[in-house]
This record gives C-alpha cells, sequence and structure tokens, in this order.
C-alpha cells in the first residue's frame, strides 16, 4: 500500500508564488536581527576611517536593495533550503516548486546565474543543475510546513575552514583547541570573506556532516543565546577576541570584524575531531516561513 | 586621505601619484573581468577590447536584458585573490592601470603595481546596490560563451568610489593588516 497524502488538492502555484516571494525577500531584505548588528557596528569604528566608511557603504547599501527590490549582493550564492515537513507530505513536490521559483527568481534577476558544470566550466543559466539548489529535508511531528532559505555567497564559501585537532600550532582536543582554530579561520579570511563577518561552527561530526551541522549554527538569529554554558562563553569570547584583531570590516583595519559567532557541536568517532567553520559575510540572507498544507504563507521567521 | 577623480584611460603618472589609504572617484569605463577572463588571457587569447589605461573590475554583475539593452541589477565586487597567479601577466601585457575587486592581492601583483604602474583599489564587498548605482549604461559584453558572471561586461560609469589598498610605490595594506593582526592574535592564543 502506497502512503496518501495528507491532503487531496494542493495547489502548486500557490506554493511556487510562496517560495519565488521569499526568494526575493532573502535576495533583497537583511532580516532585521543582522540589520541590528550592523548598525550597531557602525557607532564603534573612528569616524573618518576606511572601517567607517565601509560600514556606511554597507548600511547604504542594505536600504537600496530593500527599496528597489534588487538583489543585496551580486552574488546571489548558494541557494540552501531547509526544510521541515509533516509525516507523509510529498517533499518531491515542494522541491520540484521550489526548483521551478528558483529558476523564475533567476529570471528576474532576483538570483544571478550561479550554476556552473565543475568540467565542462558550462552555466546553465538558471540556477539548476547537479547540487542546486540544495535542499535540506526534515519531518517533524508539526501539522505544518517550514522553510528556511539561506543565500551564501561564494567570497565567504571560500574562506569556510576546517581544522583537525590535535593541531602543531593551534592545540589540542579541547575548547582551547577549538578556539584557536577558529581565530586562526579568522585570521586567514582577513577582509576576503566580505567583513565583518558571522561564523557558524561545529565540534565534531565528521568532514561532511560537521560543515553542514556548521551552517546550520547561522540559522540562529544573531541575538540568540547557546543552551550550552561553556559554548555560550566560547561564542561571545571568539567575538570579543577577533574584534581585538585589527582586521576590521573588508579588513581595512578597525573593530569589527566579527558580528557573531554560532557554535554547535555532534559526536564524534574517537579517532577524529574536527573543527569545521562556515564564514557568512556581512550580506547574511536568511529568510524563513512557515506554510499551511496548500502552501500558503503562514508566519514569517526573522 | 585625498579624494581623487579619476577618468578612463587614465596615465601613468596619475596612477604613481595614487597612495594607499587615498579614496577613488572614477567616471568612464570599467570592464569586468574575473576568474575565466583572467584565466583565457593566460592560455593566450588576446582580449577583444583595448584594455591600455583601463581598470579591470573583478565583478560578475547580476544583468537582465530587457528588450534590446542590458540592464545591470547587481555589480559588488568579487574576491580577487583568485586571480594572484594571474593578475601580473595582464597588468604587463596589456598596460592596465588598475584593478578593482576586493579583499586585496598578493606579492605578484604588488610587484607588477609597481613595475609597470598600476594600483588596486577596494570596492566594498557586497555593496552590490551602491556599486549598480553608479553603473549609468551597459555599452556591450564579450565572451559571453563564458556564462554571464564571468563574461567581460563593458559598464560606463559616474563616481564609482573605491579605496587605493594597494599603490604602485609597493605599499599594501592588506599586506600591513595581516601582519599586525597575526601579531594581535597570538597574543590573544588560548
Amino acid at each position: 500500500m502506497t502512503a496518501q497524502p495528507l491532503h487531496e488538492v494542493r495547489s502548486q502555484s500557490q506554493l511556487f508564488e510562496s517560495i519565488l516571494e521569499l526568494i526575493r525577500r532573502t535576495s533583497t531584505q537583511l532580516p532585521d536581527d543582522v540589520v541590528h548588528a550592523v548598525n550597531a557596528a557602525r557607532g564603534v569604528e573612528k569616524e573618518g576611517s576606511n572601517a567607517a566608511v565601509a560600514l556606511n557603504v554597507i548600511g547604504c547599501n542594505i536600504g537600496l536593495a530593500r527599496e528597489s527590490s534588487l538583489p543585496l549582493c551580486q552574488d546571489t550564492g548558494t541557494i540552501l533550503f531547509f526544510v521541515h515537513t509533516p509525516v507523509g507530505y510529498d517533499q518531491l513536490e515542494l522541491e520540484e516548486a521550489a526548483t521551478d521559483a528558483v529558476r523564475e527568481a533567476t529570471r528576474k534577476g532576483y538570483l544571478r546565474q550561479n550554476s556552473v558544470d565543475s568540467v565542462t566550466g558550462k552555466n546553465t543559466g538558471d540556477n539548476t543543475g547537479p547540487g542546486s539548489p540544495v535542499f535540506h529535508f526534515e519531518q517533524w511531528r508539526e501539522p505544518h510546513v517550514e522553510v528556511k532559505l539561506m543565500l551564501k555567497g561564494g567570497g565567504c564559501e571560500n574562506m569556510n575552514a576546517q581544522y583537525s585537532l590535535p593541531h602543531p600550532d593551534l592545540g589540542g582536543r579541547d575548547l582551547k583547541g577549538v578556539e584557536n582554530a577558529i581565530l586562526d579561520c579568522v585570521l586567514q579570511a582577513q577582509g576576503q570573506g566580505c567583513g565583518p563577518g558571522i561564523l557558524g561552527v561545529c565540534i565534531g561530526g565528521d568532514r561532511g556532516t560537521g560543515y553542514a551541522f556548521a551552517k546550520e549554527q547561522l540559522l540562529r538569529t544573531m541575538d540568540n543565546v547557546n543552551d550550552d554554558p561553556q559554548l555560550a562563553e566560547l561564542e561571545e569570547r571568539i567575538v570579543q577576541k577577533a574584534n581585538q584583531s585589527g582586521i576590521g570590516p573588508m579588513g581595512f583595519g578597525g573593530k569589527t570584524t566579527l558580528l557573531g559567532c554560532k557554535i554547535g557541536k555532534l559526536n564524534r568517532l574517537p579517532a577524529s575531531f574536527f573543527v569545521s567553520i562556515a564564514y557568512m559575510c556581512w550580506a547574511f540572507r536568511r529568510r524563513g516561513f512557515t506554510l499551511d498544507l496548500q502552501g500558503a504563507v503562514m508566519n514569517w521567521l526573522y | 586621505m585625498a579624494l581623487v577623480k579619476l577618468n578612463t584611460p587614465i596615465d601613468e603618472a596619475t596612477i604613481r601619484s595614487l597612495h594607499v589609504g587615498d579614496s577613488v572617484s572614477i567616471s568612464g569605463r570599467l570592464y569586468t573581468g574575473r576568474d575565466a577572463v583572467h584565466h583565457r588571457l593566460h592560455t593566450g587569447v588576446k582580449p577583444p577590447v583595448d584594455l591600455e589605461g583601463q581598470i579591470i573590475y573583478h565583478c560578475g554583475p547580476v544583468m537582465v536584458k530587457e528588450g534590446d539593452q542590458w540592464v545591470c541589477k547587481a555589480a559588488g565586487p568579487t574576491t580577487s585573490s583568485r586571480e594572484e597567479p594571474y593578475q601580473w601577466e595582464v597588468i604587463r601585457d596589456y598596460k592596465i592601470r588598475g584593478v578593482i575587486g576586493k579583499g586585496g592581492m598578493g606579492e605578484k601583483t604588488l610587484a607588477a603595481c609597481k613595475e609597470y604602474g598600476a594600483v588596486y583599489m577596494h570596492a566594498i564587498g557586497g555593496a552590490a546596490q551602491v556599486c549598480a548605482a553608479s553603473i549609468k549604461r551597459v555599452d556591450g559584453v564579450d565572451w559571453m560563451d563564458l556564462g554571464s558572471p564571468e563574461a567581460i561586461w563593458h559598464l560606463w560609469v559616474e563616481d564609482f568610489m573605491a579605496i587605493v589598498t594597494m599603490d604602485a610605490h609597493g605599499q599594501s595594506l592588506h599586506k600591513q593588516v595581516f601582519e599586525e593582526s597575526k601579531e594581535r592574535l597570538s597574543h590573544l592564543k588560548a
């Protein structure tokens, strides 16, 4: 016997329209929690410094993109959908609707043509192809669907780093080693990841799950405090120390190198100890909503 | 820190008068060129436009065709360090006077800036709308076979703002900030 969907008729166009709007908002409107963090940083830098100029331009850009409904950053990045669905929900249908919405958003200029064949170099022109867009599906016991979307540009993605502890210069398999590894990532990134950055970190896991979970940490809002007091303390310390490095916005020098750091942990094998770091740029595009089973928006998240 | 107005094409003397920390306001033509363009030039293919005195902008814009006209929807800088293996050659062979990008570049580019007379100018990464606001027209495109983000777009800009972070005197803000931050972080080690 095959499983029956929870509903008889679902409006494909409603689901499509909802996701298209999610893409538009994600690409053009920075979430409020990130805007607050950027604005707070603007008060910190010395007036007239290159760091202050950079943050002012960033502030201006956030406003311009929102008003004109155009992409905040031309690199609309990897398209990452994080989806929760009720048991029995047709995930393939959502995947198809979202992929269609990605094509349409590309046609409308909310997304850049960003999907390139890794061997031939040919751009598919519509952001689809093997590995694009990316879907992380999970089931849950709620009666509705939740979709979160993150757009992560290539500049910051290139600054991600994964460390295997112990490390001769950074230390052993403890939180000190983890802290040194994270700060090394910040040092190596300098301004190349479009800082001030926000770090998602995973301690543990394997090389694949570690990076995936590091990115999932970025779904937490900027003001979210870690449930684990040791990790909460480490998150705060990383930001403090990074901001004493003098790297500053865009690597111009200054006081704001990181806007935040979110750390999670996964169990590991006795033989492995990875620290995986996802570097997110200031143009931290993350939005989400809950949908009813017909694909209509119930609530906007973030 | 001066604000210097530059009009492309630019002569060598003007470029050599610039210093790290100067703000520049650029008007005239900019050519985009990023990974695939630099790689193709490196393989010996001649550029489809005369680059002498011009500026290459490391940028993969969002372009949409409205009727017969290309319209630039977003156009901030991309990370320049990926062009480090090729940039010095492009400066030497095609006499470009400037590069705009983000994140800075390395020793080979810095040496080429000094030897041939060029500067690296830093735009604000991620600020695609602020950058796009100074792009007044899209006058053409070459090498579209590389895909839209990788093509050579002929942009016409007015008052495009950037900061000189590598000059023709061997100075690099990126080198300086890296060394200083490395030193500071070494004292903050857990």
